[in-house]
């Protein structure tokens, strides 16, 4: 069984869909003993980096999070699920990350002259050779919509970019830690084959 | 490469996909859910919804259709039509749709989109636009059409366009462009910019307008109502300044292919996702 983490975190019914039409099973939870003994965990997120942190404290879902990655539970964070997971975000300073992995999360240039959020498709550039994006390849193209993006510290957890003025490091992997800056719940059939992959981890 | 993203737009009346000319001579053609599945696989970038008939019926848009169509649909869409509250935009975006389209409710009471994009994010905040030329002896309707917008009507016809309400039934007399750029100002997070003129026509977006729209607010602008060839969607984004291009009964009636309009917009130098 797959835990979808409720927090909260807006446009869950899309993943959950997406996993239904895989033939995965899935349950929206935020009782911690359903999400420690889950197969696999997913993170979600759409809002702002402060508020989904704050969710998590307020529903006691920090610890448990902590917990199921100690135990090698595949884990993994879409969109801002992906952000919480490293340190701190520009989007709110004040506010600590789950801080899984080493790195930060950071706004985009509008010195480029992109329109901030981008909302839409971008290819993905640089994909490696990985499990999450496992017949993957560069130049496939994925649903973002997002202002801020992470900055990996560890440059082999980064498997996949893409270009938006700033290159964005928008693809995850560090043992059973996963995580995709885009929606690939939203990214039609190379989405779904994304969700594949982890739900076959 | 950010691309520009090929829309198609799916009319839909009681559950059904219909598309009329010029908004009415509706023809019966498909089951919403099927259709945007099968765009899906064609290439489109997004499905647009409207519930035609919500609009001008005053009924509320049908959230069944926002979540059959979250059941088979993994791209981003867009329901519109009969939006009135931010409960209704809460009620659309629960089911799994990605954005809402709002039009006539948003000319009469403009807080609205103020509303919906303090509390969701403007990226689901779409605030379509039916504008129409003013034409030769253009005659501007009461001052008090409506009276909570407060945006410029326009005052010298020649070269303007107004914005309409219910489904293009109503000219309310103000200037298409100072509503787009108080849409923006407001949290709009797209405009859905539809030409009555060309509505239905196949003659060509109207660049013009497109290009009017487009280069006074910095929020994305879907061009819609004209297309009938691959070089009309070029031309709407490479002189009309548009992000995305949207079609209904071209693609519909399969007159053309999305494929066939992104290989040729790609031919002209246009990032499309192919």
């Amino acid at each position: 069984m797959i835990a979808i983490i409720d927090y909260d975190a807006g446009n869950i019914r899309s993943v959950e869909k997406a996993l239904a039409s895989l033939g995965a099973e899935y349950k929206l939870t935020r009782e911690s003993a359903e999400i420690a003994d889950a197969d696999k965990v997913i993170l979600p997120g759409v809002g702002a980096f402060g508020d989904a942190m704050s969710k998590l404290n307020e529903y006691n879902l920090i610890d448990v999070i902590h917990k199921v990655i100690k135990k090698g539970t595949p884990f993994l964070g879409i969109c801002l699920g992906l952000q919480v997971m490293f340190e701190d975000s520009e989007e709110s300073p004040e506010v600590k990350g789950l801080g899984l992995l080493p790195g930060h999360v950071v706004r985009f240039d509008p010195s480029y002259g992109l329109k901030i959020p981008q909302i839409g498709w971008n290819s993905l550039v640089d994909v490696k050779k990985c499990r999450l994006l496992k017949n993957i390849y560069s130049g496939s193209y994925v649903y973002f919509v997002h202002s801020y993006y992470v900055k990996a510290s560890d440059r082999n957890d980064v498997v996949a970019n893409a270009l938006y003025g700033n290159m964005a490091d928008v693809a995850i992997e560090h043992d059973n830690l996963f995580g995709c800056q885009f929606h690939p719940e939203k990214s039609s059939s190379i989405g779904i084959k994304i969700l594949n992959n982890f739900v076959n981890l | 490469m950010h691309t520009i993203r090929v829309i198609p737009c799916l009319d839909v009346d009681n559950g059904r996909v219909v598309k009329g000319i010029n908004f009415v001579d509706l023809k019966d053609a498909g089951d919403p859910v099927e259709v945007a599945s099968a765009y899906d696989m064609a290439g489109a970038d997004e499905v647009v919804f409207l519930d035609i008939t919500a609009s001008s019926d005053e009924r509320k848009t049908a959230v069944k259709l926002a979540s059959d169509v979250a059941e088979k649909l993994f791209i981003p869409y867009t329901v519109g039509g009969g939006i009135r509250s931010v409960e209704d935009f809460r009620n659309i975006l629960r089911e799994g749709a990605d954005k809402v389209a709002v039009n006539s409710a948003a000319i009469l009471r403009p807080s609205l989109i103020s509303e919906a994009s303090e509390k969701f994010g403007s990226q689901c905040v779409v605030v379509a636009i039916d504008a129409k030329r003013c034409a030769e002896g253009y005659k501007a309707p009461d001052e008090n059409m409506v009276p909570d917008n407060d945006t410029a009507r326009v005052t010298d016809p020649s070269g303007k366009w107004t914005i309409y309400l219910k489904g293009g039934r109503v000219d309310t007399g103000i200037d298409a462009v100072e509503w787009a750029k108080r849409a923006e100002a407001l949290g709009a997070g797209e405009i859905l910019l539809t030409s009555m003129d060309r509505d239905g026509t196949k003659a060509g977006f109207d660049i013009e307008l497109t290009r009017a729209i487009a280069d006074s607010v910095n929020i994305p602008v879907i061009a819609s109502g004209g297309a009938g060839k691959c070089e009309h969607f070029a031309e709407a984004v490479t002189e009309g300044h548009a992000d995305a291009v949207l079609a209904a009964s071209l693609f519909h009636y399969k007159e053309l292919e999305i494929s066939e309009v992104k290989r040729y917009m790609q031919e002209q130098g246009i990032e499309v996702r192919l």
